[in-house]
């Protein structure tokens, strides 16, 4: 935690000329987002552990089906994962709107990532549900229930996240978003971002290294 | 909350337009006396002050089980608890000490110290620092309340702290014991996320301007360092606590041996927590009596930055050394090899800290309050146990002693002779500044003696039981194999730290009573040197009353002394002179507010309902989801108080009312559906 | 915006003169889209290459080196990690080297590499 980085008595000075009502503080940044980061680094080590208890298993399959080219969908899957992507794209563009104080494009950009988001989670449902009727049930072996803890609890994190923009969204609606407030959509944008960054590694793991 | 004089005109004459309320019946509580003032509080004065008293209560539990484990072992073939009821007890006790009573102390002092030593008005999320204390006191009731729902020890968690696969599948535990343990660790995990996030954006961000990092006091640098290692730590366990709870609720087969499970998965995770865990416990501990011995040595704690590099080493060092609880496993010759060097290593920085310690005290004026003795307790205690833990790190060693009463010797060293003597040390010595009374003296050399004596005859014997072979987690032993004399001293033992307990129990009240024939303690009564004992004593609301500019390491003694032609140390002035006296009445603070404690309530109904019946989960998700959106759209502070006083340093905001509330709420919203990051940024702002 | 941020800015050359980025350092939503369609084509080839019969040694690290690409373009660029204070890529690269410092010593004690 080098000094350096913290402690510029004028960084505040500067920044409250940006963000409006933000009091200063030691780093410049305003707790918030602060806080987001904070909490960020800790879900690393969330996912890193299911990742890993996901490599543990993936070849204890027992009678059920296993992690193949065969048994994932690629190109399904790919699609699905092109959509998240697409979706971190609309967030930083809603950010961008917002730092603008452009409202009409704000509400779309916002709106639109919470469409893809809930697109892929109905994709990732939709999966499942066709990986169960071929036979890999929740409970089949090691390797079912890691896939399905891994990847339900990336599902779940991307729900959350669509509610968080749907709650932005609305108070948008109700013209509580201007320009001074650009931070919360960045904040949001920051939790979207991280979950698709999870994504990426659990594509690429799961799916394409099978 | 601050007294209102004038509710709609600031100090500079201008009028201020009230903003208005979003959904109009979602005011915020007020008032600053009586029971709602502790329910719905969000000062971390209070708030500190209650996770102190919450986990003293839970200390009793965990004291009252380990003396039923003392009273069945002190003579061969116990009778007093049945082997089942026995395994209950001891994973009780384990669970209570370390989650219930050492965690929340150690959080006791985070919260009331940390803004105070940082100079800062409170922390950085007023209301989640309320959240944590509740979610934690409900995770406490949910874990304890296995005692007796479904029946007297029926349903208590029996696998032991460290709760191992398989034994912890529903086929070798089927009662719903470790449904309890599983999910209720998981509730404290909450409420501890939350409070470390909390604690180091406060610690990041919220110091008083001149605050460098290097000039806050060590005790504020090892908080920090532990809410990073719990930042970290946590989602660890909370993974292994939700594969397990998956296992048991929902059959899957993480840890089902019959379907080729590794059951390894399980120690891996818990000791990748567990061992960052340890020092969760013991670095809080460090960092008071990095306080307490430079004050009562007369002397500037020597060697700071080692002082502070030595925990950060000891944080990082913490993450590489896990496997050494896995020894006798079967983790192979290359792993524990790996993990023997890795955890010797750390025997440095904690052999750094100790030098340090004897040199602040060495050539010293050295002044043996109670304080003093509990600290002094500490650096020679955990020496005991430090020393004992090298043989661990030793795998030839330890394979001898994996198991033994010698591992349960070593452990209570650091915990109970490390951790919990240094939190003592830190009640006598910030008891003033917390409650405005000094605790009795007599009393309290009483209370270390009896203590320090008390546990030297409990664990001590404990080193000699576990080298003769005797087995932990054992219910009971035959007579015969030399084990009845030490068990004996060791539960005669238990019985004098009951009593040392005790005498601290009563030396409170009487310390109470006796204080109102005392002078007060005014804002310095041990002539001391951190921020904290720079404003009256019990700490005013609002903390100081103006805002304090630091411009060195030890800033308050640097005020009270200076230097004369020769060198020589001179007061220059005195506490009362150089202290706030808390008289600022113009100062904003955060407004309380209902929902952090109908936001926690709502988690046991999520655990039992998960455990009994579904529906009751929906009335916790009600209740949860319910807070959230009452947190959201709850005026980030009282519309009545609001701008009735300006802050200190309202001058340079430059905002209109109504949009930095709109604003405030946003934030809060946004931030609130993660629910563990929830901000209000309003309240934040404050102070 | 902070003084980090623009030493940053100087010394590394990232924004500037580039027309892609605005005066606060952040990057024009001409520029996020550039940023989204390299992580696309990227995407595009790992699914490809995913067919592509070579030996595991060979695909295996051709594979991660794509997906560190795109996690790295997605928490500079998206995130503005390469643009906020220094803090904040310090805490989450404290996290993910946490993470992937215990978990690789974990399973590699689990013994699962010669599986892949």
């Amino acid at each position: 935690m080098a000094e350096a980085v913290l402690d510029h008595a004028d960084a505040h000075d500067a920044h409250d000329a940006h963000e409006g009502h933000v009091h200063k503080t030691n780093t410049g940044m305003s707790n918030n987002k602060l806080a987001m980061w904070v909490f960020l680094g800790s879900e690393c080590l969330l996912f890193g552990g299911l990742i890993s208890t996901y490599l543990l298993y993936r070849h204890n399959i027992q009678d059920g089906p296993g992690p193949s080219e065969e048994f994932f969908d690629i190109p399904f899957t790919s699609a699905s994962s092109f959509v998240l992507l697409m979706s971190s794209l609309t967030m930083v563009l809603a950010h961008s709107a917002a730092e603008r104080g452009d409202q009409k494009r704000l509400k779309i950009w916002l709106l639109s990532t919470a469409l893809l988001g809930s697109v892929f989670v109905s994709g990732q449902i939709y999966e499942f549900t066709v990986f169960v009727r071929e036979g890999l049930g929740w409970s089949t072996s090691p390797f079912s229930s890691a896939f399905y803890a891994l990847t339900g609890f990336h599902g779940v994190h991307v729900t959350i996240g669509i509610i968080m923009l749907l709650s932005t969204f609305i108070s948008t609606l109700r013209g509580r978003m201007h320009p001074g407030n650009a931070e919360t959509v960045e904040i949001v944008g920051l939790y979207w971002h991280f979950v698709d960054i999870v994504w990426v590694f659990i594509f690429t793991v799961i799916y394409l290294a099978a | 909350m601050a007294i209102i004089e004038n509710p709609l005109e600031l100090e500079s004459g201008d009028v201020v337009r009230v903003a208005e309320r979003p959904l109009g019946v979602l005011t915020r509580p007020s008032g600053n006396t009586g029971w709602q003032s502790w329910l719905f509080t969000v000062d971390h004065k209070r708030i500190g002050i209650m996770y102190g008293a919450f986990a003293m209560f839970f200390f009793l539990i965990g004291g009252l089980e380990a003396l039923a484990i003392r009273l069945q072992l002190a003579v061969p073939n116990g009778k007093i608890l049945s082997p089942e009821t026995y395994n209950q007890v001891f994973t009780m006790h384990g669970v209570t000490m370390i989650f219930l009573v050492i965690m929340p102390l150690a959080a006791a002092f985070a919260n009331y110290l940390l803004p105070l030593q940082l100079g800062a008005r409170d922390v950085a999320f007023p209301r989640m620092n309320a959240l944590s204390l509740w979610v934690f006191l409900a995770g406490g009731i949910f874990l304890c309340s296995s005692l007796f729902i479904g029946g007297w020890f029926e349903n208590v968690p029996n696998g032991g702290w460290f709760n191992y696969a398989p034994n912890s599948g529903t086929l070798f535990s089927p009662t719903k014991g470790i449904d309890f343990y599983a999910i209720g660790l998981q509730i404290l995990g909450i409420a501890s996320l939350v409070s470390a996030i909390n604690l180091i954006v406060t610690t990041l961000n919220m110091r008083a301007e001149g605050m460098s990092l290097m000039r806050m006091p060590v005790l504020s640098w090892m908080l920090l360092v532990v809410q990073f290692l719990l930042l970290f730590a946590l989602p660890v366990i909370t993974v292994a606590l939700f594969l397990l709870m998956f296992d048991r609720l929902w059959g899957a087969n993480f840890f089902n041996v019959e379907m080729g499970a590794d059951p390894l998965l399980w120690q891996h995770l818990f000791w990748i927590f567990g061992h960052p865990e340890v020092y969760i416990l013991i670095l809080p501990s460090f960092g008071i009596i990095s306080e307490v011995i430079p004050v009562f040595s007369r002397k500037p704690i020597f060697g700071y930055s080692f002082m502070v590099g030595s925990g950060i080493a000891i944080g990082f060092l913490g993450w590489g050394v896990w496997a050494h609880h896995m020894f006798v496993s079967g983790i192979g010759p290359i792993s524990v090899a790996a993990f023997s060097v890795s955890t010797m290593m750390i025997a440095v920085p904690t052999g750094v800290k100790i030098l340090n310690w004897v040199a602040t005290m060495w050539g010293g004026r050295i002044q043996l309050t109670t304080a003093m003795l509990f600290a002094v307790g500490v650096v020679s205690m955990f020496t005991i146990g430090g020393l004992s833990g090298v043989t661990h790190a030793a795998s030839a060693a330890d394979t001898q002693q994996t198991d033994t009463y010698y591992i349960v010797a070593h452990f209570h060293y650091v915990i109970f002779g490390g951790a919990l003597l240094g939190i003592f040390s830190g009640f006598y010595f910030w008891w003033p500044k917390m409650f405005g009374y000094k605790l009795n003296e007599t009393w309290g050399k009483w209370n270390f003696w009896l203590q320090i004596v008390g546990f030297n005859l409990t664990f001590g014997p404990m080193h000699i039981l576990g080298l003769q072979g005797m087995s932990r987690r054992i219910d009971s032993y035959d007579p015969g194999y030399g084990f009845e004399l030490w068990n004996m001293v060791s539960s005669i033992g238990s019985f004098v730290i009951f009593a040392g307990v005790f005498i601290f129990l009563i030396n409170v009240f009487v310390s109470k009573r006796q204080a109102e024939h005392l002078p007060p303690v005014g804002p310095d009564p041990w002539d001391a040197r951190s921020l904290e004992w720079m404003t009256a004593s019990p700490t005013p609301e609002h903390n100081f009353d103006t805002e304090i500019v630091i411009d060195s390491l030890d800033h308050f003694w640097h005020q009270k002394y200076g230097y004369d032609d020769d060198g020589n140390v001179v007061r220059i002035a005195y506490a009362e002179d150089v202290a706030h006296d808390g008289s600022a009445t113009n100062v904003h603070l955060p407004s309380p507010s209902y929902w952090p404690i109908v936001l926690a309530s709502g988690f046991p109904f999520v655990g039992y309902g998960l455990i009994y019946n579904y529906w009751l989960c929906a009335i916790g998700g009600f209740l949860i989801v319910g807070a959230i959106f009452g947190w959201v759209f709850e005026h980030p502070d009282d519309p009545d108080a609001a701008h009735g006083h300006h802050d200190d340093h309202g001058d340079d905001d430059g905002h209109d009312g109504h949009e930095v509330d709109e604003g405030t709420t946003e934030n809060a919203e946004a931030d609130l559906v993660t629910a563990d990051s929830a901000t209000d940024a309003g309240e934040a702002s404050d102070g | 915006m902070s003084e980090e941020t623009l030493t940053a800015e100087t010394t590394k050359g990232v924004s500037g003169g580039r027309p892609t980025h605005d005066e606060h350092g952040h990057i024009t939503d001409f520029g996020y889209v550039k940023i989204f369609v390299i992580l696309a084509v990227i995407t595009a080839v790992e699914v490809v290459w995913s067919y592509v019969n070579v030996p595991s040694y060979v695909f295996i690290p051709i594979l991660f080196l794509m997906m560190l690409v795109k996690f790295y373009l997605v928490a500079a660029e998206f995130m503005h990690l390469k643009y906020d204070i220094k803090l904040f890529s310090m805490l989450f690269v404290t996290g993910l080297v946490l993470a992937g410092g215990v978990y690789l010593i974990f399973l590699s004690a689990s013994q699962i590499w010669q599986s892949f």
